[in-house]
């Protein structure tokens, strides 16, 4: 039983989180179970629908996975969310001026954001590795600050004034990523998530990098001790994860959009941290984790279109899964029964 | 007979990691004594102690005082009955005066805000009560480690202690301090102050108490008047050495110094010379083994030998004639140096990761555990299965995580790394502190067997029966010098080594770490 | 660049300052006391603006904008102490609460927003009052200091206030003294009986209320109505305002001023046509070279400590 304990308590907490959901929809909503059905069932109801969970999970996976990297390695780092909107944002840039047949035009622009993610993540990373500075603080820093150079970079210098809001010139047809399943706007990004997911996964449980990084956010002090130069490993991690962080960024402005429009940080950093925490810092669940996610959120949208609860009310179930899941003591008296039993037996 | 003023009854305290820190242990004081609780490291002294300072919840057993039935669930509760505790490692704020350290959660105050004044008055005159002189507005931070002593037991007092908990307080105190120190514990218990001696040193134990509780593997191994017992029966008792510790050393052949430190002095960031010009040589096939009591050197030493110090080192540590003072630790390891940390939580192992993951820590970069970029985990499953055979690791196999298990077979599996990939040199710091016997048993038979291997051991114990048994040569280091050298370790008496770990007796003429490798060269 | 000067040194400006400071400084005060305990309350952002609405629909429903501001600042403890629950009691991991707090009143807002008003972007269907402004006699006639001193809202003068405030409490008062000995080594409050989650508990309950302050401020005093997203980061530069007065209480209302400073002058720089979006990242880019500081200044000391 001990071994499944945090599948356990994930599950309680989801379970706990949805619960709560439904007495505020009872307590708000004029028709109660018909809007509860709406929220559960809506995100399966139509191919449209699931096709836009799977399209709103991509995001979430990259930067899940970015997030998973990190905390893994032992790094309280939250940067995926400026990174995520930068890398976007020099996406779009490519894809706009930039003229290059179909193929290679999005390869490019993804590559572009993914090194422009990396390198700005590495910042971070050799602040803490060689001077122990502050990975939270100064990654928040960070996402500000490419915040305000983003919307800069977009307000100054991409915003189409022809068009009506705060939005930039049009990419070109040839940088857009190609539609997988027809009826649905899923893209190419899935694939390339699904693949980086495999990959990080291999890359974490059977290389020695991988390895290194375990055992170096595991115990550092054990990491040094056997060998490990810590300091090199944090910085390629930063590395990885802000890569990562930026291809996502740039997979979503070019799979989903056809100009650069976001006016602030899109969320989907913050997001991955939540993906983490419900995947456990484990590569392949972060699948399950965003589809999760995304599902509860379309459900949401779907709740909020056709009847009389915001959309919002996500925010709250995930505030909840977030308290409960990263509770060490949350079912730890259950736990420790088990433990007390496991040491009598042994005498 | 006087009256138990405490008693503890049959305490269990088992910790969320599965670890049993006491067992059935039963422990009582009387009104005025002073009461040796003697044992050694992890023999669960402080856990027990921590339980009555209301510090840890006991899983089982019960705490009566003055025949009541109380239960402590934080300090607070224990201070309110009167008692007082000082730590090993300090509980003062560095940054607060010693005043502020004193009134800290009972600040006299004047409207809203701490009379300052008053507490300086009251430290003042409680410091004269009990002669333990301190200034009061001097910060926390600049002072030595016996006069922070003095605080702590004056914070204690201040707070109406009358049963005083002191945890090893001898351990870093210099001989003079520690003589002070004993001064006014008899003063205190002229004025009925109960005090609970927690110490693993015989000889204080014997001067000043008046009866001893001995601890062994988390249970209690006999209370006696101090009058009724001699040394040797309480290290008996304490080590069991009459258990264990009996091993057949095979002949050994040694062959050239491995391992050869010369001049190695180190002044450290306090200006204190840390290491004074250490002499000292390991042969293939030899077991060189440093006593003495903890903080007189050895962790430095190790620190120099492993890549822990960087600059202020003179003199040189050559390995197979390599330097190696001046080299990180991987670079120390790439020689085939392998190290058991003294701490296995914070050094020697990763707690969440598998037992294979902390296996191979000290050799996946090598060509036989992986391909290029990729391990081999087949490979090293099996390597993981055969050594959790051969060592014995009570698991449930490879892939479980190492902080699951005991202390002792954690231990185990951090032994078997370093043990298992033939190193030229091993370094043990500690091997055997706080494990079960059995895994002590284990593990000092495979020291034996790597010395049969002609692998060179440097072994560091603060475990005399340990140290004595094992090592082919002993050095006795004392105020970061070695003092004293034998070559016939199993012969020299506790006693005498003693005298030196104690800085009573040094050997004087000739270097006593040189003279023993010479006589041995010339054998 | 003539009018950039002048407007830089109008009393417009120097009046601008300290009302833009007043969200920031509260915020800052309640990381410091936090901090100051050892905790890292990265909920300041959502805790702002669950105050800021709280003080809005209170205040229209009540009629009464005191009543509002109670409200605020009780919504902004309790949030708190639901933070303090989690992480002080069943250990949920403080900067994962806080992320919990933000995300929570990000969209927790809009939805009660909308519950109470049927709008998901301001308030302004609810007849929310605003805490006066204060003319203060003698000074206000002052040549110079009476135009930037005089005329407040009432929070403003509260913010200052309460730098003394918290200053005095951090240093001279019981409380103060175990918060800092809490922060410094829990272990050495924890041997003298006091409780560390206790005291932690106080601490967050303060920064919540300081937050809280800062949220009513900018709904019912800086603008008169509640909006989406309001704050727009004010808790995060409070973080780094604190972070950047190297924990000192003196130090965070300094950095908290040079903050609320380059907030007021990106409309003076607009003028020469500097971007406000690259003057908003000014605060985080002086707490990033801050830390950076701090941290190789303190790597180096401690290279040398090495190895006692």
């Amino acid at each position: 039983m001990l071994k499944y304990f945090d599948v356990i308590r994930t599950l309680v907490s989801v379970a706990i989180a949805l619960v709560i959901a439904f007495l505020i929809i009872a307590m708000i909503s004029d028709q109660p179970l018909e809007t509860i059905s709406i929220f559960l069932l809506g995100p399966i109801s139509t191919t449209a629908q699931i096709g836009n969970v799977v399209e709103m999970s991509i995001p979430l996976m990259f930067t899940g996975l970015s997030v998973v990297l990190l905390f893994r390695s032992g790094m309280f780092n939250l940067g995926a969310e400026g990174l995520f909107f930068i890398s976007g944002l020099v996406a779009a840039i490519i894809a706009i001026y930039a003229s290059m047949s179909g193929f290679i035009h999005p390869v490019a622009a993804i590559l572009a954001g993914s090194m422009v993610g990396a390198l700005l993540s590495v910042i971070p990373g050799i602040m803490k590795a060689k001077w122990n500075a502050d990975v939270l603080v100064t990654s928040l820093m960070f996402n500000s600050i490419l915040s305000g150079i983003g919307l800069y970079i977009l307000n100054y210098h991409l915003r189409d004034a022809a068009a009506f809001s705060n939005v930039s010139f049009k990419f070109q047809e040839t940088a857009r990523l190609a539609n997988l399943i027809p009826g649905t706007r899923i893209h190419t990004g899935l694939i390339l998530v699904l693949l980086c997911i495999v990959a990080t996964h291999y890359f974490m449980y059977h290389t020695r990098w991988g390895y290194e990084l375990r055992m170096t956010g595991s115990n550092r002090a054990f990491a040094e001790f056997s060998g490990i130069k810590t300091a090199r490993v944090i910085i390629t991690v930063h590395l990885i994860a802000g890569f990562l962080a930026g291809m996502g960024g740039a997979v979503e402005v070019l799979g989903m959009y056809s100009r650069f429009q976001w006016s602030s940080l899109p969320g989907y950093g913050l997001d991955g941290a939540l993906v983490a925490l419900l995947a456990k810092n484990n590569p392949l669940s972060v699948v399950g984790a965003a589809l999760f996610l995304a599902y509860i959120r379309i459900g949401a949208d779907q709740m909020s279109i056709m009847s009389d609860v915001p959309a919002e009310l996500v925010s709250i179930i995930q505030a909840i899964i977030i308290l409960l899941i990263s509770a060490e003591q949350f079912l730890k008296m259950w736990k420790n029964r088990q433990l007390l039993k496991e040491a009598e037996k042994l005498g | 007979m006087r009256e138990n003023v405490l008693e503890m009854r049959n305490i269990t305290k088992v910790y969320q990691n599965g670890v049993t820190a006491n067992r059935n242990v039963d422990f009582s004081l009387r009104e005025g004594e002073i009461h040796a609780l003697a044992g050694e490291n992890g023999a669960g002294k402080s856990t027990l102690m921590k339980i009555l300072f209301g510090m840890e919840a006991p899983s089982d057993g019960e705490i009566l005082l003055r025949g009541e039935g109380v239960r402590f669930q934080t300090p607070q509760d224990a201070i309110e009955k009167g008692i007082g505790m000082v730590h090993q490692h300090f509980m003062l704020v560095p940054s607060f005066t010693v005043a502020e350290n004193m009134v800290l959660g009972m600040e006299p105050k004047r409207g809203l805000g701490i009379h300052y004044e008053e507490a300086v008055r009251m430290t003042k005159a409680l410091s004269e009560k009990y002669q333990l002189t301190v200034d009061p507005r001097a910060k926390v931070e600049s002072l030595s480690v016996g006069m922070k002593q003095k605080v702590e037991i004056l914070k204690a007092l201040l707070r109406g202690a009358k049963v005083l908990i002191l945890d090893e307080p001898t351990a870093v105190l210099t001989p003079q301090e520690t003589e002070e120190l004993f001064k006014q514990l008899l003063l205190l218990k002229q004025e009925g102050h109960t005090i609970v001696f927690i110490s693993h040193k015989l000889k204080e134990v014997k001067a000043i108490c008046d009866r001893i509780t001995i601890m062994r593997s988390g249970t209690s191994a006999g209370v006696f008047n101090m009058a009724d017992v001699t040394e040797q029966e309480i290290s008996r008792l304490m080590v069991g050495r009459d258990v264990m510790l009996k091993y057949d050393k095979e002949e050994s052949f040694y062959g050239p110094p491995v391992l050869d430190v010369k001049g190695l002095t180190y002044v450290n960031a306090l200006d204190k010379k840390a290491l004074s010009d250490i002499h000292l040589s390991i042969r293939t096939g030899e077991i060189v083994g440093i006593a003495g009591v903890e903080g007189n050197g050895q962790a430095e030493l190790v620190k120099a030998l492993t890549g822990g110090l960087d600059g202020r080192v003179q003199g040189s540590a050559k390995v197979n004639g390599s330097e190696i003072s001046n080299l990180d630790i991987r670079s120390i390891r790439d020689l085939g140096i392998s190290y058991v940390p003294e701490d296995r939580m914070s050094q020697g192992a990763a707690k969440e990761e598998s037992i294979s993951d902390n296996i191979i820590s000290t050799r996946y970069r090598s060509r036989e555990w992986n391909k290029g970029l990729f391990l081999k985990g087949k490979s090293i499953v099996s390597l993981a299965e055969k050594l959790i055979e051969e060592f014995k690791v009570r698991c449930s196999g490879p892939a479980q995580p190492i902080g699951m298990l005991s202390g002792g077979n954690m231990q185990k599996v951090i032994v078997a790394r370093e043990c298992s990939i033939d190193p030229i040199l091993l370094i043990a710091e500690q091997p055997t502190r706080g494990v079960d016997i059995g895994a002590a048993q284990l593990i000092h038979q495979k020291l034996l067997e790597m010395r049969s291997q002609n692998c060179a051991i440097l072994l560091i114990s603060a475990d005399l029966n340990e140290i004595m048994e094992l090592s082919d040569t002993l050095y006795v280091m004392y105020g970061g010098e070695l003092v004293a050298a034998f070559d016939k370790p199993s012969e020299v008496t506790e006693e005498e080594l003693g005298l030196y770990m104690l800085g009573l007796k040094k050997q004087q003429g000739e270097h006593a770490g040189r003279s023993v490798t010479s006589d041995a060269q010339v054998l | 660049m003539d009018s950039f000067w002048s407007v830089l040194f109008s009393t417009d400006f120097a009046f601008s300052v300290l009302r833009v400071t007043t969200p920031i400084l509260f915020a800052a005060l309640g990381a410091l006391i936090s901090n100051k305990a050892g905790i890292v309350n990265i909920g300041m952002e959502g805790t702002m603006l669950v105050g800021a609405l709280t003080g809005v629909i209170v205040s229209a429903y009540t009629g009464s904008a005191w009543i509002g501001l109670l409200g605020a600042v009780m919504s902004g403890i309790t949030l708190s102490a639901i933070l303090a629950y989690f992480t002080l009691k069943i250990k949920t991991h403080i900067i994962l609460g806080g992320i919990a707090i933000n995300m929570f009143a990000s969209g927790g807002t809009v939805f009660i927003l909308y519950l109470v008003s049927g709008d998901k972007g301001t308030s302004t269907s609810l007849q929310s009052k605003v805490l006066p402004n204060l003319h203060i006699p003698l000074l206000q006639d002052i040549p110079l200091i009476g135009p930037i001193l005089s005329g407040h809202n009432v929070l403003t003068y509260v913010s200052l206030l309460a730098v003394a405030g918290v200053y005095y409490m951090l240093k001279r008062t019981p409380l103060g003294l175990q918060i800092r000995s809490v922060g410094e080594n829990p272990q050495a409050a924890q041997s003298v009986g006091i409780s560390v989650g206790k005291i932690q508990f106080i601490a967050l309950l303060l920064s919540g209320f300081f937050a809280a302050l800062g949220g009513a401020f900018m709904s019912m005093g800086y603008l008169s109505l509640f909006s989406r997203d309001m704050t727009a980061g004010r808790g995060w530069i409070a973080i780094a305002a604190e972070a950047l007065g190297g924990g000192s209480t003196i130090g965070t209302f300094l950095a908290s001023l040079i903050f609320g400073a380059t907030n007021a002058m990106a409309n003076a720089l607009q003028i020469l046509k500097i971007p406000s979006e690259l003057i908003a990242t000014f605060p985080y880019v002086a707490t990033v070279v801050g830390l950076l500081v701090y941290a190789i200044v303190e790597s180096k000391r401690k290279k040398r400590k090495k190895g006692i």
